[in-house]
């Protein structure tokens, strides 16, 4: 057998050398008592549309942000397995599940009365753990070439017809159906709530696990419809160009439990309670020059007064909630049931 | 390359009449030490399961269990294993019969090509056909689709098992009066079968873990349900439970195929099937050899050129941030390369030439890792890194880690047959000329093993720079692989910003899957 020495050797050294290079980006313990002029971040949200704010922030504050990108749900568990160890000082969240778990689990420091009385109950934390950030409508995406603006429903409940029956989509297992179904329980009564549950499971409905298959799957005529966000349309639109989206959307009328708006927030860890660098950017997050920016780039809604939601959009003022804790686990946790009771997670 | 051996090869070398016991009992303490401390690497992710589902309470355990989501989830994913496994299993074997029994044109071209849909990830296959059907979803779509990522790990080792085989007893079937099919069956596939089976096992515990696929062509499967415990539920612990669930189908698998790999006493004999001109059949044996590889990575790869052509944000090329991703990549894809076959080694001399029930759970256990989503890997080591060795902690030595529990499996089994191609009467005479049982085993036996060893350490390469969740989880911050910038930039629609990416992730993975063609294609030169 005749591997040269020497090429062992270079692997080996290679190896090393991978190893030692990588190995320099180990983290410092999150020692931070005010400011350091650094912290870091876990962001939920997308590296392109969160990116280009950070930049700014760090241009006007001075202050470096450590950014760990990955999905919601896994930074989540991320952060529930690290608990008190966690590098991370802010979370950036995409639902407010994710939010209410971490909170739930007292990862979250409360934060300053200043920071959540920009946004309006209904949009935030109820006890300040985090603050609501972004609204995102939830809307029915419909196939334009097979359906009229005005023959998609403008409630959810038509869902439930015979009509509709293998030819509409959602995503049970997604965190934002389940607060759809725990805005419809709120709404409607435990009652109404479980026979839609049950007329909409026995309608044959196309299930996927994601919003943004669904939107593909309308946009490629595999489903007339298909209860989506808002936001993942302008998402796609920005991609391909919005001349080009076969699917278009359609607002359930303002009441109905499938116009509801989720949010996406933030909090403090509970180890970066006194950070200042951190909080300083939890409160640029709410500012108006940052919500601009999400009216501007992601199409969201903007949770303060003041900015004007992006073109096209129903009043943000029409969808309001009060009676809605988007966080509440408890109540999830119902939704959830009802969900697994007729076999849809 | 053409330096290398391919073991079947070292069959030939004069048979004394003890060598078909390779198997001895009463393995050395130290080497049974060693490999148990190498398994229990790949123990950890179990330790955390149980101490995961432990907190949830007996009464929550029961009530999950008996959901019949959970039964539907379980059926769904012992369906689509046992399917993708007896497909790649006959369409495997059949190739590499084809390759290696049929003389068609371009011969090396079919082998390295053959090799190929090793290069793409699953998650991109699943994608590219869905360009083009998008109606495709399900079970049939997703063993379709699987199968043909996968059918590699079997023809590969099939091909190289087949080129050492002695064909006499074939010829003397054939002469006898069976037909080529019966002959085949009766004198060369007890032959090959361990090859076989060992790319069919690799194949099944990969289709029970994988995730990308599935949720894409939309098959509920166990990793579906654990990837939403964790997404909408913030669920760890019944995600736990799922993830236990494959772990005893895991076991299932790993126990069934030791039982079925019965090691065959190598057959003396120097003949070789002669290759035979193609005929009118040419055309079919290569739409035959070339269905994985059109299926697995032509039909996906021009999918997303077509929807390359759509998107606005092709955008010049950050050239930089592409080339530091791929440093990354291949870094951190050598050093799990390296660390696992270090760590699958032990583990695999074990195998090779022990038997008994203790080595039997050495051996299960290193292969558990490979059953699991890599999410769960991924917060089973965030929990032990944390507990343990918190200054390595979001370092690339966890990473490294990770990979090696996820993927060591790949490399215990090639390395394994490896060593028990190797004539134990060898390492006795080297022995008995006076060297020491290490250096004989330096000298002698993984000298001997070395090309088993290089194709572990390059599938273990190739699955590393593919690997996504977690990666995610454990990298250092601010350290992207190729995997991990072509998921934020799908996770968008950022098909133009995302192709750079998918493209150079497919080429670079392309090279070990060539070099590993090469590894196996040399025993022909023999």
């Amino acid at each position: 057998m005749r591997i040269p020495l020497s090429v062992a050797a270079f692997v080996a050294g290679a190896t090393v050398l991978a190893l030692a290079g990588c190995t320099q980006a180990a983290d410092t313990a999150p020692t931070a008592e005010s400011s350091d002029g650094a912290f870091t971040l876990y962001s939920g949200r997308d590296e392109a549309l969160v990116q280009p704010l950070i930049d700014q922030f760090e241009e006007q504050s001075g202050i470096s942000v450590d950014v760990r990108y990955g999905n919601t749900a896994e930074l989540g568990a991320l952060l529930l397995e690290e608990g008190d160890a966690t590098p991370a000082q802010v979370f950036l969240a995409q639902d407010a599940g994710a939010l209410g778990a971490l909170s739930n689990a007292d990862l979250f420091a409360t934060l300053p009365a200043a920071t959540t009385d920009a946004v309006p109950a209904g949009f935030t934390s109820t006890d300040d753990t985090w603050v609501g950030v972004t609204g995102r409508a939830r809307v029915i995406a419909y196939d334009s070439e097979v359906l009229q603006a005005a023959d998609v429903p403008a409630s959810v409940d038509a869902f439930t017809d015979p009509a509709w029956a293998g030819k509409f989509g959602i995503a049970p297992t997604n965190a934002s159906f389940q607060a759809f179904v725990t805005a419809y329980r709120v709404l409607n009564g435990e009652a109404a709530a479980d026979q839609w549950v049950e007329a909409v499971a026995a309608n044959d409905p196309v299930i996927f696990d994601n919003n943004r298959a669904i939107l593909a799957a309308v946009n490629d005529g595999v489903i007339e419809a298909g209860l989506i966000n808002h936001y993942y349309w302008f998402a796609q639109a920005a991609e391909t160009g919005a001349e080009n989206m076969r699917a278009q959307l359609s607002y359930p009328e303002a009441g109905d439990a499938g116009s509801i708006v989720n949010v996406t927030g933030a909090g403090l860890l509970s180890g970066a309670a006194t950070d200042a660098d951190a909080l300083k950017f939890i409160d640029y997050l709410v500012s108006a020059d940052a919500q601009q920016y999400f009216v501007d780039e992601t199409f969201e809604y903007p949770l303060i007064s003041g900015i004007e939601a992006p073109a096209g959009l129903p009043a943000l003022e029409s969808l309001v909630n009060p009676e809605l804790d988007l966080a509440d686990l408890d109540t999830l946790e119902d939704t959830q049931t009802l969900l697994g009771k007729h076999g849809l997670i | 390359m053409t330096a290398l051996i391919i073991p079947p090869v070292t069959a030939d070398a004069p048979v004394p009449p003890r060598a078909p016991a390779r198997y001895r009992f009463g393995a050395p303490l130290w080497l049974l030490v060693l490999a148990a401390l190498c398994a229990a690497t790949a123990a950890i992710p179990l330790v955390y399961l149980v101490v995961r589902t432990t907190e949830a309470g007996l009464t929550e355990l029961f009530d999950t269990l008996v959901r019949p989501r959970v039964l539907q989830l379980t059926v769904n994913t012992v369906l689509l294993a046992v399917a993708v496994t007896l497909s790649t299993l006959v369409l495997g074997t059949i190739g590499a019969w084809i390759l290696t029994r049929i003389r068609l044109p371009f011969q090396r071209t079919l082998l390295l090509v053959s090799a190929l849909p090793l290069a793409v990830p699953s998650y991109l296959a699943a994608y590219g056909w869905l360009v083009w059907f998008p109606h495709l979803h399900g079970f049939g779509a997703s063993w379709f689709v699987m199968t043909m990522v996968c059918t590699p790990y079997v023809t590969l080792p099939v091909a190289a098992a087949l080129r050492g085989a002695s064909a006499d007893l074939e010829s003397v079937a054939r002469t006898l009066g069976r037909g080529p099919l019966r002959a085949f069956v009766a004198a060369t596939w007890p032959q090959i079968r361990p090859a076989a089976i060992a790319g069919a096992l690799l194949v099944c515990l990969y289709s029970l873990s994988d995730f990308g696929l599935v949720s894409m062509l939309r098959f509920q499967t166990l990793t579906w349900g654990i990837n939403a415990a964790y997404g909408a539920s913030f669920d760890r612990n019944q995600a736990a439970l799922l993830a236990l669930v494959l772990v005893v189908l895991a076991l299932v698998v790993v126990a069934g195929e030791r039982r079925s790999r019965r090691q065959v006493g190598s057959i003396p004999g120097r003949s070789t099937m002669p290759a035979r001109a193609p005929g009118k059949a040419g055309v079919v044996y290569v739409a035959v050899l070339l269905a994985a590889p059109l299926a697995g990575v032509v039909v996906p790869v021009v999918g997303l050129l077509s929807r390359l052509l759509e998107a606005e944000t092709l955008r010049a090329i950050d050239v930089p941030r592409l080339l530091e991703a791929i440093g990354a990549t291949l870094g951190l894809a050598l050093a799990a390369a390296v660390v696992s076959v270090l760590v699958a080694l032990p583990i695999a001399a074990l195998a090779a030439r022990y038997r008994g029930r203790l080595v039997a759970v050495i051996e299960a256990v290193g292969f558990l890792g490979h059953a699991l989503p890599g999410i769960v890997v991924g917060l089973s080591l965030v929990f032990f890194a944390l507990a343990a060795v918190p200054m390595f902690y979001q370092t690339s030595v966890v990473l490294v880690f990770a990979y090696v529990v996820l993927f060591m499996p790949r490399a215990i089994g090639s390395v394994r047959s490896g060593i028990a191609a190797v004539p134990a009467s060898l390492s006795d005479v080297s022995r008995m000329l006076g060297l020491s049982p290490f250096q004989t085993w330096l000298r002698v036996t993984a000298r001997l093993a070395l090309p088993g060893i290089a194709i572990g350490a390059l599938l273990v390469a190739i699955s590393a720079m593919k690997e996504l969740p977690a990666t995610l989880l454990l990298r250092p911050t601010g350290v992207s692989t190729l995997a991990t910038e072509l998921w934020s930039r799908t996770a968008l629609f950022e098909f133009g910003a995302a192709a750079p990416y998918a493209a150079a992730l497919v080429l670079v993975a392309m090279v070990p899957a060539v070099l590993l063609s090469g590894i196996r294609g040399t025993a022909k030169e023999n």
